[in-house]
């Protein structure tokens, strides 16, 4: 049973057109990489995803979640970069979806904040303050707080764009660990072609779809040849 | 000291000067601290520009400066922060023509009308006898509501100011809570200008949020403190300029550099052993 599944998906701003015509399904447990070039519409699909743009046309339909339960891993903004919080202030905010219009968090929930710390093994972090912390922990800070807003779907956004190989690796690992042990659900997006090997889905984006399939059918395929030709890292 | 301390708040002014100006000070730092973490400090300084043009123009129309300058002052606030978050105009840039614009333009009409006068440096530089009984009620009713907001949305606060991407995906309503905090940072810029001077009013929200994040590193140390540094400084500059006779506003803002000083101080000798 299909968890999430986009039919003839097309999305864009006026009349810009940045997604067209995609159809892909995500089933529960899977983890599926999106790879594509700058301007291919990835961003845009995130967007649509969490609820947040509406298609154009075609559909993107929730079986057993919704929009609002997918725990959400944004690229991180300067501003977070000095901000003055702690671990447990940012991990705890991952439970204000689910608050409504309460001003303090329950205990239910601050239960919940600190397994999500346990599970990502960080809870020596909680009284840490986020700004003094390394790339990867910060990261791994940022997956228990979406972990706080839905543990069964997480969508990721180039998780690992500013860490080292080392701390990459090791967010890797963790991502692997949940998807496996926790049976969570992973949609990642990435520029980088060492997690894709991880993941046993792949979605190759150009606007429309350019690839959709498992990873070894990926990797023989000839979609990644033009986005490795198509794409100029300097 | 008691004595002298007495005798200043014998003056109805005086007092009616530490009502407000603690209210305002407060609030301000509140709203100060996302205002500042989410790089938007200079909206403050924009708006009491705005403030000082729509104040002018008031007076020079006959209006109760006030009716004029805080629905301008609204509106104002809506279209910085819209010029702020959004990426494809130069933000700071078009900030700064406004500020000058409105500024020029309420120069202009004050002095058209009656001539460069104390009004002016009144209103540019502050004075410590604007406060009528009516500022004190606006401005208690003004801190009610903010800390009403701050209480009841202090977590929301968190999340909009610490990540807008993520909070907009757990269904937190951003724009709403960011137009709210810009909004009631508009009205209580105008309601406390007259007092700490359009030029200077900016530095009550920018300064306490500042000092607080030299020493603290939780965002609810942040904010208690920079709260707590507000209502201090503008008490002790107040009383510093009785003692001196120097000008309000102009003494609130030392007092509040003097604290970021220290603090910045505490900060680093804290920061280095452990």
């Amino acid at each position: 049973m299909a968890m999430i599944e986009c039919s003839h998906l097309t999305m864009g701003y006026g009349s810009q057109i940045a997604v067209e015509d995609l159809s892909f399904s995500v089933e529960e447990g899977d983890y599926l990489c999106i790879v594509g070039p700058n301007g291919s519409g990835k961003s845009t699909l995130i967007k649509g995803l969490l609820g947040l743009a509406q298609p154009k046309s075609g559909s993107i339909s929730y079986h057993g979640v919704s929009p609002r339960e997918i725990g959400y891993l944004p690229q991180q903004t300067p501003v977070q970069r000095d901000f003055p919080a702690s671990v447990w202030e940012v991990v705890l905010s991952g439970c204000i979806g689910s608050g409504g219009w309460r001003p303090f968090y329950t205990a239910a929930q601050k239960d919940r904040a600190a397994e999500m710390l346990r599970r990502i093994g960080a809870e020596n972090l909680r009284g840490r303050s986020f700004r003094a912390l390394s790339g990867g922990q910060r990261q791994r800070v940022l997956l228990a707080r979406a972990l706080c807003a839905a543990d069964r779907l997480l969508l990721l956004d180039e998780p690992t764009a500013a860490l080292d190989p080392g701390a990459s690796a090791e967010l890797y690992d963790m991502i692997d660990h949940l998807n496996r042990r926790h049976r969570v659900t992973v949609l990642m997006v990435s520029h980088d072609l060492a997690s894709v090997r991880r993941a046993n889905k792949v979605l190759q984006m150009a606007t429309s779809r350019a690839f959709f399939g498992g990873v070894r059918e990926y990797f023989e395929s000839d979609a990644l040849r033009r986005l490795e030709g198509g794409e100029n890292h300097a | 000291m008691p004595e002298t301390l007495r005798e200043m708040f014998s003056y109805g002014f005086m007092l009616r000067a530490l009502l407000c100006g603690t209210l305002v000070a407060l609030c301000l730092a509140l709203l100060g601290v996302s205002l500042v973490l989410k790089r938007y400090s200079m909206i403050g300084d924009g708006l009491s520009h705005v403030g000082f043009g729509a104040v002018s123009i008031g007076l020079v129309l006959g209006i109760a400066p006030l009716a004029v300058a805080v629905p301008v002052v609204m509106l104002a606030a809506f279209l910085l922060l819209r010029i702020s978050s959004s990426s494809s105009i130069n933000g700071d840039a078009a900030i700064a023509l406004i500020s000058s614009s409105a500024l020029a333009a309420g120069l202009i009409v004050t002095s058209l009308s009656s001539g460069m006068n104390a009004d002016v440096n009144g209103y540019l530089f502050g004075s410590i006898l604007a406060m009528s009984s009516s500022d004190v009620a606006l401005s208690a009713a003004l801190s009610a509501v903010v800390l009403f907001l701050y209480l009841f949305c202090y977590h929301r606060i968190f999340a909009i100011t610490f990540d807008e991407a993520f909070g907009r995906a757990t269904g937190v309503r951003v724009g709403f809570y960011n137009t709210l905090l810009a909004m009631l940072t508009a009205v209580t810029v105008v309601v406390g200008m007259r007092m700490m001077g359009a030029l200077l009013i900016s530095s009550l929200v920018i300064f306490p949020a500042l000092t607080a994040m030299r020493v603290f590193r939780s965002f609810r140390g942040v904010v208690l403190c920079s709260a707590g540094a507000a209502v201090f400084c503008f008490a002790a500059g107040l009383v510093l300029s009785y003692l001196y006779s120097l000008p309000a506003g102009a003494s609130v803002v030392m007092v509040n550099l003097a604290a970021f000083a220290a603090f910045s101080a505490v900060g680093a000798a804290f920061h280095r052993t452990c």
